[in-house]
């Protein structure tokens, strides 16, 4: 169907018109039940870290809302390991702080593969009865085809790890992606992290580690996927140690950082 | 009129698949096979793209002028899946997030812009939803036989549900890690197209 | 840093590779994969195109459509969030982009033009392409990781091609079944190939 020039733009402007509306309104509508399912979704994978949330439990936003009141947010300075009173935690994006050359440095060499490093990040101190019962600290890394990131949860002892979970990675469904089986999950608590000399020595082994009285600092490999597991130790090491998390974890033990 | 209906929808199916028979649009699909779930959500979202995209082109095909037809068409396409996308993000967040940048590529799946083309540019609205939903279940199909016999061989659950116990857990299943890779999924189509040609000969093609 | 860039290039062509990883742009890949001449003819337009969006595309992320980015227009608008505008987007622009170096290799390199034939207005459609634009936002890459990022997967894609390409021309002298003949077996062949390619997994720089 031939017709002349004018035609042909008034139509493609009415299609653009029309499909802008009906874009932007679904866009617009939308936005605030897709904005609860982000935030649900961060607050979920702090509480299952610190283990306020079981695997297989499903909670609405509210249920989470509750349980999350249980944690307080505070942004800590990497270098000094002290908290950072003149960031709000709450609007703080630590992925932007990352990327940002003003708020980050390029990360010294490490297995993990992390590039940059920002100033500070964001911890979730887990609050119980009588003071702080834990903290959950984030933790990113390599493994065999893409970032993961995730949460590593420790006690109040600095060292016993309360729960581990990562929310994003790349890895083979069924073999490495196995890190998100719950059942893996649980073989972490109670482990130990720390070497008597201070260093990290916690470490996913290949094949099976004993019980955590027994045999504390080793975690079960993922069967298939030695890489993923590699990169799971890798990546612990580098934000528990000196270069990340480090300095925080040891003014935490000395007892000046609640 | 009745036959007529019924070609239009059932012969996709079996007659005409478009993935087995015209190799269309497996890009944007394969790669969520892997488990079921996903597979479903992502064959429930093309096929509600394709016959809509379907039925709004066929309702403009008597006004869309012909030189700017394919941007036309490209642009409802892209609407849709947009709409899609915010629709899965608000109430399927999870499985979204899965499905990742795979929602966006129904954009180029060649079935919707092919339907839209062949079809719909030529045959009154009522017609051309039916051919975009028989197109919509042949591409399911196939993508549904895919993600089953991976995710029951690869990881011995059907929908996330444990089917066969895994040796790792004391049963007695080995998964075959293998059906997780992509290779697989090439296996199982080239096997699929092959059955399809045994049991339909008038589908073979000459090389 | 000439490390970081290398890597993410290996990563793009043989790691995560297009067609075999993840299976992007499977229907010119079988389509035009009967001679090894029009699949070296599509890989390097598949090449030229991805080597173009992918950055073009990653400019117009980043300076209008992310949140915030319209805030050097006027800080008044950096509340706005137009990502969800992005399929859209970057679909035109490949449209267009494609259009435009169709019309310049035309005017100027007809050669090349020749060559390339119509193997570039069906690149727009390609699933690779935009796919790899949807990847560069998802992964956040910059402006000169996303030039790597494109060429990168372009030259993956355009190896896988003409690599299927060759095997099948010598299929012909083989004694396939009859239903297999064609797309049956290359689909078989194609698996082989990413098992091929899965021993490059893990490699890092």
């Amino acid at each position: 169907m031939q017709r002349n020039a004018l035609y042909t733009i008034l139509f493609a402007t009415a299609v653009c018109i029309v499909c802008a509306i009906v874009v932007s309104s679904a866009a617009v509508s939308l936005k605030p039940a897709q904005d609860i399912n982000a935030a649900l979704e961060k607050q979920r994978n702090v509480l299952l870290a610190a283990g306020l949330l079981k695997a297989d439990e499903k909670v609405d936003a509210d249920e989470a809302q509750r349980r999350f009141e249980k944690i307080r947010m505070v942004v800590v300075n990497l270098e000094t390991g002290e908290e950072n009173p003149d960031i709000d935690a709450a609007s703080f994006d630590q992925v932007r702080a990352a990327k940002d050359p003003e708020t980050s440095s390029v990360a010294p060499a490490n297995r993990a593969l992390v590039q940059r490093l920002p100033d500070n990040v964001l911890i979730y101190k887990v609050l119980g009865d009588d003071g702080v019962e834990g903290v959950v600290l984030p933790v990113e890394g390599y493994g065999l085809w893409s970032t993961m990131y995730g949460f590593i949860a420790l006690e109040s002892d600095w060292d016993t790890v309360r729960g581990i979970t990562f929310y994003q990675h790349g890895e083979t469904p069924g073999l490495g992606g196995e890190i998100d089986n719950p059942k893996w999950k649980a073989r972490w608590p109670g482990r130990k992290t720390f070497s008597e000399d201070g260093e990290p020595k916690i470490r996913v082994i290949k094949g099976l580690a004993g019980p955590p009285a027994e045999d504390p600092f080793h975690v079960d490999g993922l069967s298939g996927a030695t890489l993923t597991s590699n990169g799971v130790t890798n990546l612990l090491h580098f934000w528990l140690g000196e270069e990340a998390l480090g300095p925080y974890l040891a003014r935490l033990s000395q007892g000046r950082a609640i | 009129m009745a036959s007529k209906t019924q070609e239009a929808l059932v012969d996709p199916l079996f007659n005409e698949n478009p993935i087995a028979l015209q190799v269309l649009g497996i890009c944007s699909a394969l790669a969520v096979t892997t488990r079921m779930d996903t597979s479903l959500v992502m064959s429930i979202a093309v096929i509600c793209v394709l016959t809509l995209s379907n039925v709004f082109v066929s309702l403009l095909r008597n006004s869309i002028p012909t030189n700017i037809r394919i941007i036309v068409q490209l642009t409802i396409i892209a609407s849709l899946v947009i709409v899609t996308d915010q629709i899965l993000k608000a109430y399927l967040w999870d499985i979204s997030k899965q499905l990742s940048v795979f929602v966006g590529l129904i954009i180029t799946n060649c079935i919707i812009m092919g339907r839209a083309e062949a079809y719909a540019m030529a045959n009154p609205p009522g017609m051309s939803l039916l051919d975009g939903i028989g197109n919509g279940l042949g591409y399911a199909l196939i993508l549904m036989i895919t993600a089953f016999l991976r995710e029951f061989f690869g990881s011995g659950t059907l929908f996330g549900k444990q089917i066969l116990p895994l040796v790792s857990e004391g049963g007695w299943y080995n998964p075959n890690g293998m059906m997780l890779y992509s290779p697989a999924a090439f296996f199982i189509i080239g096997f699929l197209i092959w059955g399809l040609r045994v049991w339909k000969p008038d589908q073979l093609e000459e090389d | 840093m000439v490390e970081h860039y290398l890597n993410l290039a290996v990563k793009a062509i043989f790691v995560e590779n297009m067609a075999l990883a993840f299976f992007l742009g499977m229907c010119s890949f079988l389509a035009v994969s009967r001679k090894v001449e029009t699949a070296v003819g599509l890989g390097s337009a598949v090449i030229f195109v991805l080597g173009i969006t992918v950055p073009m595309n990653n400019l117009i992320y980043n300076y209008m459509l992310k949140e915030g980015a319209l805030a050097w227009v006027s800080p008044n608008l950096a509340r706005y969030d137009l990502s969800f505008l992005g399929f859209l987007t970057y679909i035109g622009t490949i449209a267009a982009m494609v259009q435009i170096v169709e019309m310049v290799l035309d005017r100027y390199m007809p050669k090349l033009y020749a060559a390339l034939g119509v193997f570039l207005p069906l690149i727009a459609v390609n699933c690779a392409i935009l796919g790899a634009s949807l990847w560069m936002v998802e992964r956040d890459y910059t402006l000169a990781e996303s030039a790597v990022f494109g060429i990168g997967s372009g030259i993956g894609w355009a190896l896988a091609i003409v690599a299927l390409a060759a095997i099948r021309e010598r299929l012909r002298y083989h004694d396939i079944p009859a239903a297999l003949r064609g797309l049956g077996i290359t689909f078989i062949i194609t698996g082989l190939m990413a098992i091929g390619f899965m021993a490059f997994g893990g490699i890092q720089l």
